[in-house]
């Protein structure tokens, strides 16, 4: 029996990869597979009936443009903070907010930027009509924007939170601060000897999510229909779009486009690898000729703050802005303030969002806590057993990140219809687990690894058991990295909306597809509601997570974050 | 036979001897392995508690009181370890890491007994439901040591203990801790690169890979 028990244990990095790589290969064929009319009439009438779309230029070329250009800047934005902020104030306040950040959904992100850019938004209100001389707002296309500008700028707002998590994870492993000490010491500029010195190394480690976020940029859904263009929208939109269509007319086209998509993604990639590799070129080139860069610094320095403190802003100010809508009574144009405050809608609308609370929130804590129980044994299989994870298992972990999702889900769509679980909260559950895994195993892995190892060896030495040792010392010794993880679990389930959205076939509906679904009628105040919520929800995980440890160990000292 | 006895214990990393000691430490006796850092004390440490990582090669047998203790666990071998450092589990009080050392079958009244005794024996009677972080370095290296000697162990391995302390607590906890194993007549261990520790401790003084020990002068 306990033989069996350390077998199955053993095996669990093995099954947490399986969780994730089976249902993204039969994702993805069974997305492509309508494609090329197989199921039908096979042929490939499809892809010419795509071609027929006359929106097909436009919408791929979105899709490329607003993908690299939300990477290229959040990664722009990331990499000067970290070389040029670490020691002012300012770092610390971007620390301190990283958390809140990232549990924020993209959803709600959107949605928050939407009411402040858009023509009635509050920018124009706080300068109408004494600066403009609007009495009614103007007819611009701010939002959904052709160009698909607000859409990049929603992206690289929601982006620079994880590519900072990740980022500060990898820098302990590249000895930042004395390598760029040494740096200005030889007469380099901040930034200049920071990307010489520092960066090559930080960017071997955080490549993969670079990766995911151009995958994600790319193939946004939820935010690309809140804030990118609608005529036509992008390309991850319009096969959204297609798919949600009750005719099912439309599945051998969308699944054409499906595949296109992700040739699309597998083209930036190959793009953004080649980008990589020219970027090395000029930074050795640069460094070898000694290029000091001492004046670039007086450039970017302001630079990076404004653009930091534009982040901060247009993310806190907007959901300042949700939050606002949800209590406002009379607020009419171009007022900045509500006339009237009212409680109407929350007292309205509380059992519909009581009752959609109660299943994002299940629905999340169920999986995050699958997720969770996967991590610690992947994490405790690689103690025991002294495994050690491949490279190639760290690509599987990245793959449903990088896996543009409307190129595996609708297969998914489909297995769940043959298997008679679609609209089933558990196939949702199931769904979101494949994208709760990785940020979980992400989260928890680096601070289980990091735990001190002498413990362990104490308390063999005391006669523990190796599963004495795990539930005595080290799960309640990091009881906050685990709730985190957990709590990192909670905010991406919160915050899935496609898989929800196809899976879920219109049946499970949570704060986030009720949200984005809202968006498109125009009810401010309804929205508000809801991104609030669905706001709140990740925000209490984080809480919990902060909060918890401190009262359980509050009289234990050596327990107090460093 | 009673003590510990290391049998041609070696260890290999690639072409390399790290460790090659044969010799025996008899009950009450103190045996020092000392040498610089880098040379192989901390492998011969992790290689008689069992904690030997990947990518060395051992050989030899390590027997106590007649058991071969070689194959098992750290767990099943019974040797008490103590650190440089305290390492005491910052979320337990000190009764918590006390009695995580206590054999399970001690139960009940016994179990809070057993640990009120060792408290005052140690000179730190009220002590049980301190936070440790509250504790002074020579107070957190008696806990250390209390917490060891509750998990009744036939041998005591001793890795450059309480070096942190100054001279002076330094000597007062080592005097505690040897005492107590030669009361016990437990076999130790004591690994160290300084001379002052293995002079205090009295015993034979033996490098990591250098077979048979030697006897200082003097003694």
């Amino acid at each position: 029996m306990r033989q069996r028990a350390g077998g199955l244990l053993r095996q669990a990095p093995r099954l947490t990869l399986a969780l994730m790589l089976v249902p993204v290969a039969a994702g993805l064929a069974g997305t492509i597979a309508p494609a090329f009319g197989l199921g039908g009439t096979p042929g490939l009438q499809s892809f010419r009936a795509l071609a027929d779309w006359p929106g097909l230029g436009a919408a791929v070329r979105l899709s490329l443009v607003t993908g690299l250009a939300a990477t290229g800047l959040s990664l722009a934005l990331t990499l000067l903070i970290l070389a040029l902020l670490p020691g002012g104030r300012i770092f610390g306040a971007v620390l301190r907010l990283l958390s809140p950040l990232l549990a924020v959904p993209h959803a709600a992100v959107a949605l928050g930027l939407a009411f402040l850019i858009a023509p009635s938004g509050w920018i124009v209100r706080a300068l109408s009509p004494w600066a403009t001389g609007w009495d009614t707002p103007p007819d611009l296309l701010t939002l959904n924007d052709p160009a698909g500008l607000a859409l990049i700028a929603g992206l690289v707002a929601k982006e620079v939170p994880f590519l900072l998590l990740m980022s500060l994870a990898a820098l302990p492993q590249t000895d930042a601060p004395r390598r760029t000490m040494l740096a200005q010491t030889l007469g380099y500029g901040r930034a200049a000897g920071w990307a010489f010195a520092v960066l090559p190394a930080l960017y071997a480690q955080i490549r993969l999510p670079c990766y995911a976020v151009l995958a994600y940029s790319m193939t946004a859904v939820e935010m690309a229909m809140i804030l990118g263009p609608t005529r036509p929208p992008t390309l991850a939109v319009q096969i959204a779009l297609w798919m949600a269509d009750p005719a099912l007319a439309e599945r051998g086209r969308a699944a054409a486009a499906a595949l296109l998509q992700l040739t699309l993604v597998l083209g930036a990639l190959a793009l953004w690898r080649t980008g990589e590799l020219v970027v090395r070129r000029v930074l050795l080139g640069a460094a070898a000729r000694g290029w000091r860069g001492a004046r670039l610094d007086r450039l970017l320095r302001p630079l990076t703050l404004a653009a930091t403190a534009l982040v901060l802003a247009a993310v806190g100010v907007g959901l300042a802005g949700l939050a606002l809508w949800s209590v406002a009574g009379l607020w009419s144009f171009p007022d900045s303030l509500p006339q009237t405050m009212s409680l109407r809608i929350w007292r309205e609308a509380a059992p519909d969002l009581a009752r959609h609370a109660a299943l994002t929130l299940g629905l999340g804590a169920a999986v995050a806590g699958v997720a969770l129980i996967l991590a610690l044994a992947c994490l405790e299989a690689e103690q025991r057993h002294a495994l050690s994870p491949s490279s190639r298992a760290m690509a599987v972990l990245y793959l449903p990140l990088i896996v543009p999702q409307v190129a595996f889900l609708p297969g998914l769509q489909v297995a769940a219809l043959g298997l008679g679980l679609d609209g089933t909260p558990l196939a949702v559950a199931a769904a979101h687990l494949i994208f709760v895994l990785p940020y979980v195993f992400l989260s928890l892995s680096a601070p289980w690894r990091a735990w001190d190892a002498r413990i362990g060896t104490v308390g063999a030495a005391l006669g523990a058991s190796p599963g004495r040792i795990f539930w005595r010392l080290r799960l309640p010794m990091l009881m906050r990295p685990v709730l985190t993880a957990f709590a990192v679990g909670l905010a991406v389930s919160v915050g899935q909306y496609l898989p929800t959205l196809l899976i879920g076939g219109g049946r499970v509906t949570t704060l986030t597809t009720e949200a984005v679904a809202l968006s498109s009628g125009g009810n401010r105040r309804v929205v508000g509601a809801y991104a609030l919520l669905q706001m709140l929800l990740p925000a209490a995980g984080f809480a919990a997570a902060l909060v918890l440890p401190a009262l359980v160990f509050r009289r234990r000292r050596g327990m107090r974050a460093a | 036979m009673r003590g510990l006895r290391l049998d041609r214990l070696r260890v290999m990393r690639g072409g390399t001897l790290l460790v090659d000691l044969d010799l025996d430490v008899a009950p009450g006796e103190v045996l020092t392995i000392m040498g610089p850092s880098g040379s192989g004390k901390s492998t011969a440490l992790a290689a008689i508690m069992g904690t030997l990582g990947p990518g060395v090669r051992q050989s030899g047998r390590i027997w106590l009181d007649g058991r071969d203790v070689t194959g098992l666990p750290t767990r099943e071998r019974r040797i008490g370890l103590l650190f440089q450092e305290d390492v005491l589990f910052p979320h337990l009080s000190v009764a918590g890491n006390l009695g995580f050392g206590l054999p399970a079958g001690v139960r009940g009244a016994e179990r809070r007994a057993r640990i009120e005794t060792a408290l005052e024996q140690a000179d730190l009677a009220g002590f049980a439901d301190r936070d440790p972080a509250t504790l002074s370095g020579g107070q957190r290296a008696r806990v250390a040591l209390l917490r060891t000697l509750l998990a009744e162990p036939a041998a005591l391995l001793l890795d450059e203990p309480f070096s942190r302390l100054d001279a002076t607590l330094r000597a007062q906890i080592r005097t505690f801790v040897l005492e107590r194993a030669r009361q016990k007549g437990l076999p130790v261990i004591l690994v160290s690169h300084d001379p002052e520790d293995a002079a205090a401790a009295g015993g034979r003084v033996v490098a990591p890979a250098e077979g048979r020990g030697s006897t200082p002068e003097g003694t």
